[in-house]
């Protein structure tokens, strides 16, 4: 990794010394790749040298799931979110479920009670008004058991062959009712808590759009996380930082803690769950887990002392039954360069990276 | 699971670790020549278990990695041709060309499609009588029966629409050019588990024979490669150089002979040139005259084309193990996943690429 890469944002020089002055281009491609919603390290580049120097502000240069904001008395959380996943019905979930899902947690993220939801549809020529239906009934039921209202929204309609059918934007304002979960409370010896099996929802639809066939059907993990998150808020644990897992997979959301915080993380390999099914589809395809998207999994950094607790408390939903410990923070680094290491199933630690882009399968 | 957790146990990887260890007098060279290996291998950190006396050297075992320049930028200009529809396996989509790749090509408009097997580019073919679909058929003898197979299919339908862009290369005929290298450190190999499960054992012997080397095929998972490390260094070290197989579950002496029929059906042996090593003799496979319509090289008339390499890039020594990727002076700096030079920077099993991935460049600069 390069030094720029674990550079913080909005650190470095503040956006005057970023306009676009000079001729040399300030991306590493002269077009948009399908890399740069990826997740990885050319989607950072992406929002660190293009969006954050546009539109630098306090609130925008945390660069988390969502910008903490002071109104009056009260702190708000408020995030976006964009959909576009084809197919859009998938064992475990749809594009409406993902929509609400979604913004939900990126609100729990921030240790925000969801309140209100936005919903953006852009609609294809010729979208089946039942397919519609069906996601916006999914959107209901997923919006009621996250306990949001959605409050306003906003129809468009595009050419036949201009969309993949529906695409959907939600925006969503939460309460903070508890401290902000930074990676900077990041604590040596804190517990990495895994809220369940990782990569889940990355195969799902890898398999259904290539129709691949594998023994016994692999569900997303496409769920609302708010109520075991706030249920750990509510009970008084102290979580000192928590994120969804979502295009990276763990990896890219441990590298990108451990670089906030400047901490040395170590996790296990051998404790980390990959549902049967999913590991066999990674193995044959030749993905690594760690970096499939996830849509219904965090991880949560606490105290070594509360984690009987919050794993009691988690035990209770059915989205975060699966809730394990999977390392701990080993060091704070004096540098400030944390790293993320992986002890191997053969017990040898590596230190794992940011991916490029996207993972593409192995020949052989 | 089954075939693999019994596979990656860390007290079954002690054994072995401390087996050789125990066996080892002085220092060996053993090259591991499939990338499926070298992948293994750095993803699960095995060198750490093993004594300093044993060094391992990643072999032209990547497909990706070996691929000559001038194929890439065949395939980058059918892609972009109008009416062309390219299928690929998807990590030939990042492998630079000598002026740029094919995801750079489908961002531009170019068809570009990921296929998991040839026979999903026969369906694509099907599925599009008004296109012509290409496949760009990569590999080693693991993945050319399959290929074999799509082109056999596509005779007997008739498909006129369907043609391949070969590239495939084999393995001993590279094996033989390293060892018959004046620069040659190699004193073992971890022979590839997979191309001896199709092709058997038996064209090994001469090679282990002719250059006094030990050949162990050798299987994937930790236990098998620190296996086929300890068998090799037992041999070594008892002045052996026999072909013994660690990978009996997939591997039977005669191979498969089913795919084998089919892949000589198809192919006939061939030079054919290296991404970074040059042309080696005999070490490719092409398509037989008999099959020559489903040629893409001679429908698109692109036989001929050819370019130079980057001359920074050192990925021809790192293929034959003379250097490791981070004793190249662009590695991690000019030279990345994001911005390959070289291929073996491209692929997951690329040796660079898995030295970036898995030990991170500032590790790999302090071991230098």
């Amino acid at each position: 990794m390069t030094e720029s890469n674990v550079r913080k944002p909005g650190k470095n020089g503040g956006p005057a010394m970023s306009a676009p002055a000079c001729p040399a281009p300030i991306l590493s491609h002269t077009a948009i790749q399908m890399a740069h919603g990826g997740g990885g390290r050319i989607s950072r580049e992406l929002v660190e040298k293009l969006f954050v120097p546009a539109f630098a502000n306090p609130m925008l240069d945390e660069l988390h799931d969502g910008a903490f904001l002071p109104m009056g008395g009260e702190r708000l959380a408020f995030t976006t979110d964009s959909h576009v996943v084809t197919p859009l019905f998938f064992p475990g979930g749809d594009i409406g479920k993902l929509a609400v899902c979604g913004t939900v947690n990126d609100l729990a993220m921030c240790g925000a009670r969801p309140l209100w939801l936005s919903a953006g549809f852009i609609l294809e020529e010729g979208l089946p008004v039942e397919t519609l239906e069906r996601v916006v009934e999914s959107m209901r039921i997923a919006a009621a058991n996250a306990g949001v209202k959605l409050v306003t929204g906003d129809t468009k309609v595009v050419d036949r062959g201009k969309g993949d059918g529906l695409y959907i934007n939600t925006s969503g304002i939460g309460r903070i009712e508890h401290d902000a979960l930074v990676p900077s409370r990041v604590r040596e010896g804190d517990a990495v808590l895994l809220s369940g099996d990782i990569a889940r929802h990355g195969i799902a639809i890898m398999v259904l759009r290539e129709g691949l066939e594998f023994e016994g059907e692999i569900e997303s993990d496409c769920a609302s996380l708010a109520a075991p998150v706030m249920a750990l808020l509510e009970a008084g644990i102290d979580i000192h930082c928590l994120r969804d897992l979502t295009r990276g997979g763990l990896a890219t959301a441990l590298v990108e803690i451990a670089a906030s915080a400047g901490v040395d993380i170590c996790i296990e390999e051998r404790i980390t769950p990959v549902n049967e099914t999913v590991r066999g589809a990674c193995e044959i395809l030749g993905l690594d887990p760690l970096y499939v998207a996830n849509e219904g999994r965090f991880v949560a950094f606490l105290p070594g002392a509360q984690v009987e607790r919050a794993m009691e408390i988690l035990g209770r939903f059915e989205e975060t039954a699966g809730a394990c410990i999977i390392g701990r923070v080993e060091r704070k680094e004096e540098s400030g360069r944390g790293t993320v290491s992986l002890k191997s199933a053969i017990g040898v630690k590596r230190i794992i990276e940011l991916l490029s882009g996207e993972q593409l399968p192995r020949i052989c | 699971m089954k075939y693999i957790d019994e596979y990656r146990d860390a007290e079954g990887a002690a054994r072995f670790a401390r087996e050789i260890a125990k066996t080892v007098t002085r220092p060996w060279k053993i090259m591991e020549v499939c990338g499926g290996q070298t992948h293994a291998i750095i993803r699960f950190g095995i060198e750490e278990l093993l004594p300093k006396e044993v060094a391992l050297i990643h072999g032209p075992g990547c497909p990706v990695c070996v691929t000559p320049l001038e194929l890439i930028d065949k395939a980058v200009e059918l892609a972009g041709r109008p009416g062309v529809i390219l299928c690929s396996f998807g990590d030939m989509l990042r492998v630079p060309g000598s002026r740029t790749d094919l995801l750079t090509v489908k961002a531009n408009g170019g068809q570009v499609k990921v296929v998991y097997s040839p026979m999903n580019a026969l369906d694509v073919a099907r599925a599009h009588p008004d296109k012509e679909v290409v496949f760009f058929a990569v590999g080693f003898e693991t993945t050319a029966p399959a290929n074999a197979m799509a082109v056999f299919q596509a005779e007997r339908e008739k498909l006129p629409n369907f043609s391949m862009l070969v590239s495939h290369v084999l393995v001993p005929p590279a094996m033989e050019a390293i060892l018959s290298s004046p620069d040659n450190r190699v004193q073992g190999f971890l022979g590839a588990g997979h191309v001896c499960a199709v092709m058997g054992i038996e064209e090994y012997r001469p090679l282990a024979a002719r250059y006094g080397v030990p050949i162990v095929v050798t299987g994937f998972e930790p236990i098998d490669i620190l296996q086929g490390i300890s068998m090799c260094v037992n041999q070594l070290e008892e002045g052996r150089a026999e072909v013994e197989n660690q990978y009996s579950r997939s591997v039977r002496p005669e191979g498969n002979r089913n795919a084998v029929g089919l892949l000589r059906e198809v192919f006939e042996v061939g030079s054919r040139k290296w991404r970074g090593i040059g042309e080696i003799p005999h070490s490719g496979l092409r398509l037989r005259d008999k099959y020559h319509d489903f040629d893409a090289e001679r429908r698109f008339g692109l036989a001929g084309k050819s370019c130079a390499e980057p001359e920074e890039c050192i990925s021809g020594l790192v293929l034959q193990g003379i250097r490791k990727p981070f004793e190249c002076t662009a590695f991690g700096t000019r030279c990345t996943p994001e911005h390959p030079l070289g291929a073996p920077m491209v692929s997951s099993e690329g040796a660079c690429a898995a030295y970036y991935r898995y030990r991170g460049v500032l590790n790999s600069k302090q071991a230098k």
